[in-house]
């Protein structure tokens, strides 16, 4: 692998830029390895990564149907954050929050990771007593959070609608300073280059169209570009998992596919420095490097394979943030796209061994998973290596719904739209 | 999109909300063996295609639907009324009966 460093950008300067080399290769499937990871998407890649790196296995393939960064990966608006309330949620995406933090070093590649802070705004007393709570359970486990009170809100977002007759008035706020945001395309190309260097064979344009077996074991898999062969075959598919399990016989899963839009405005001066969510509905928004406001809302609320959304939504996400950001309304959309995403029965993850012996799965982000993509990936590859799950990821069962040990965060119940 | 009700007639889906997978039955509750139970509760087929789903006209009649549409596509091509009313379809537009 070639090493980037400043000194390596100077010299590739004064050549002219024409001896960079590719940053992964692009290798034909081998018949058979020591284990497949379907799905080239972030939590894939940062699979192949940590078995290569933490557990020495190194005879490993990524099969991607399409191009690197085509799914989520390269969809989400990237927001990282560890603040969630319960402990089997906040210290798996601490240990997320703690990868990120050396990510770039780890990698020697620039995955733009900026801890900017998210700040959630309160509208009400009690939805503050509730960030209150959740501030608390995230200080017990170690984890940054401080509640603000208005005017601190103030300062901090000067374009916030604090006027007396807001229409939700801001009452304060929790802040997460370490939160942020990192650049997801980097974050797929940075693993894929440092899984590639380590010997992982990363395919694009390879579907997995079946599963072989042998006895009840899953042994490899059927692809458009032949069988492959493998004693273990995690499945890192995110909106696609119903679609790639049914392959391998399994009909029911705690998880329907939903689509979820995100939007880019035109690029506009520095004016918003951190994360903001709205609190009196669901929005979060954050402006890039390049100075486009990036947000979402909602997903739409039906299940769907259509990478588009629909228009209500957009109607709706607007005017969430022209309300609580008014000068947003004066500027154009430059584009907007939408992304699958699994989502789960109680709207957290399953990083876990099975269902079927040799296979194992990575499923259930719902709108969740860029910020998890460097735990998930380290949690998938020592579960994968040692057919048994890493703590953090022990109560991300396939099977807590049926023993009633859900991990609901936002207390919704068993309807995905809700998560 | 658009949902033809059967008895409001073609309305924007913004009036209805999505009530999931209409072709999961909840068990009789004199059925002890839990798998039934947790199947109804959690267990989805989450198809890429056609799929039998649940609508409420929330913003207009209230009925319940049924509606068939495909989830890649977005084409609707039946609903009709759920529960005392079963069986009462809308008629669609190039959609025959
Ligand atoms: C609009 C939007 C906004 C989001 N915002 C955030 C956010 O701010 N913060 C956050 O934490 N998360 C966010 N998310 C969620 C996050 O992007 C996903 O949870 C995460 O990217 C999913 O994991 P992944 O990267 O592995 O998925 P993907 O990138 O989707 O990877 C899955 C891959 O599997 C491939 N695949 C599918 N079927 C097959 C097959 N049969 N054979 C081979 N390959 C196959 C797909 O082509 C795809 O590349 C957002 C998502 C969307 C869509
Ligand atoms: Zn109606």
């Amino acid at each position: 692998m070639q090493k980037y460093s400043a000194f390596s950008l100077l010299r590739n300067a004064l050549s002219g830029h024409r001896d960079w080399q590719p940053a992964w290769r692009k290798p034909d499937p081998k018949p058979a390895y020591d284990a497949i990871i379907v799905g080239g998407g972030g939590h894939g890649l940062s699979t192949a990564y940590y078995l290569a790196k933490e557990h020495g296995l190194t005879n490993i393939a990524v099969l991607e149907k399409g191009w690197l960064g085509s799914g989520n990966i390269g969809r989400n608006t990237t927001i990282v954050r560890s603040n969630y309330m319960l402990p089997g949620n906040n210290r798996f995406y601490e240990w997320s929050m703690k990868l990120w933090e050396g990510l770039s070093l780890d990698l020697n590649y620039n995955v733009m990771f900026s801890q900017r802070g998210i700040l959630n705004l309160a509208h009400t007393p009690s939805q503050l007593d509730d960030y209150a709570r959740r501030g608390n359970s995230m200080r017990l486990e170690g984890i940054d959070a401080e509640l603000l009170g208005r005017e601190e809100v103030a300062r901090r977002v000067p374009g916030l609608d604090m006027s007396p007759d807001a229409r939700f008035p801001v009452l304060g706020g929790l802040l997460q300073p370490r939160a942020g945001t990192a650049r997801h395309d980097a974050v797929a190309w940075g693993y894929a280059r440092a899984a590639d260097a380590r010997g992982v064979d990363i395919i694009e344009n390879c579907e997995v169209t079946g599963f072989l077996r042998e006895g009840g074991r899953i042994v490899g898999v059927e692809t458009t570009r032949g069988e492959i062969r493998a004693p273990k075959v995690g499945v890192a598919v995110a909106g696609s998992t119903s679609q790639v399990l049914r392959l391998a016989g399994i009909e029911r899963l705690p998880i329907e596919s939903h689509v979820l839009q995100a939007f880019v405005s035109e690029p506009v001066k520095p004016i918003l420095d951190c994360v903001v969510t709205f609190g009196a509905g669901h929005l979060y928004i954050s402006q890039s490097d390049k100075g486009g406001l990036v947000f979402g809302g909602d997903i739409d609320k039906y299940n769907s394979y259509a990478q588009r959304g629909n228009l209500p939504v957009v109607e709706h996400v607007m005017s969430e943030v022209s309300v609580m950001l008014p000068f947003v309304s004066r500027l154009r959309l430059l584009r907007n796209w939408g992304g699958i995403m699994d989502m789960s029965m109680d709207g957290s993850p399953i990083i876990a061994t099975g269902p079927l012996p040799g296979l194992y799965l990575n499923a259930g982000w719902c709108y969740g998973g860029f910020k998890a993509t460097p735990a998930s990936g380290w949690c998938f590859a020592w579960t994968m290596a040692k057919d048994e799950p890493h703590p953090l990821n022990a109560p991300f069962t396939l099977d807590r719904f049926q023993r009633g040990y859900v991990l609901d965060e936002r207390g919704a119940g068993p309807y995905p739209k809700m998560h | 999109m658009r949902i033809h009700c059967p008895c409001c007639g073609p309305r924007g889906v913004a009036e209805f909300s999505y009530g999931g997978d209409g072709t999961v039955r909840r068990p009789d509750l004199s059925v002890t063996d839990t798998d039934a139970h947790v199947a109804y509760v959690f267990e989805r087929e989450n198809p890429r295609g056609r799929h039998v789903e649940l609508w409420h006209h929330i913003g207009g009649c209230r009925h319940w639907l049924l509606v068939t549409r495909d989830t890649l596509t977005h084409e609707i091509t039946r609903v009709e009324m759920a529960g005392r009313f079963a069986g009462e379809a809308a008629r669609m537009p190039g959609a025959g009966a």
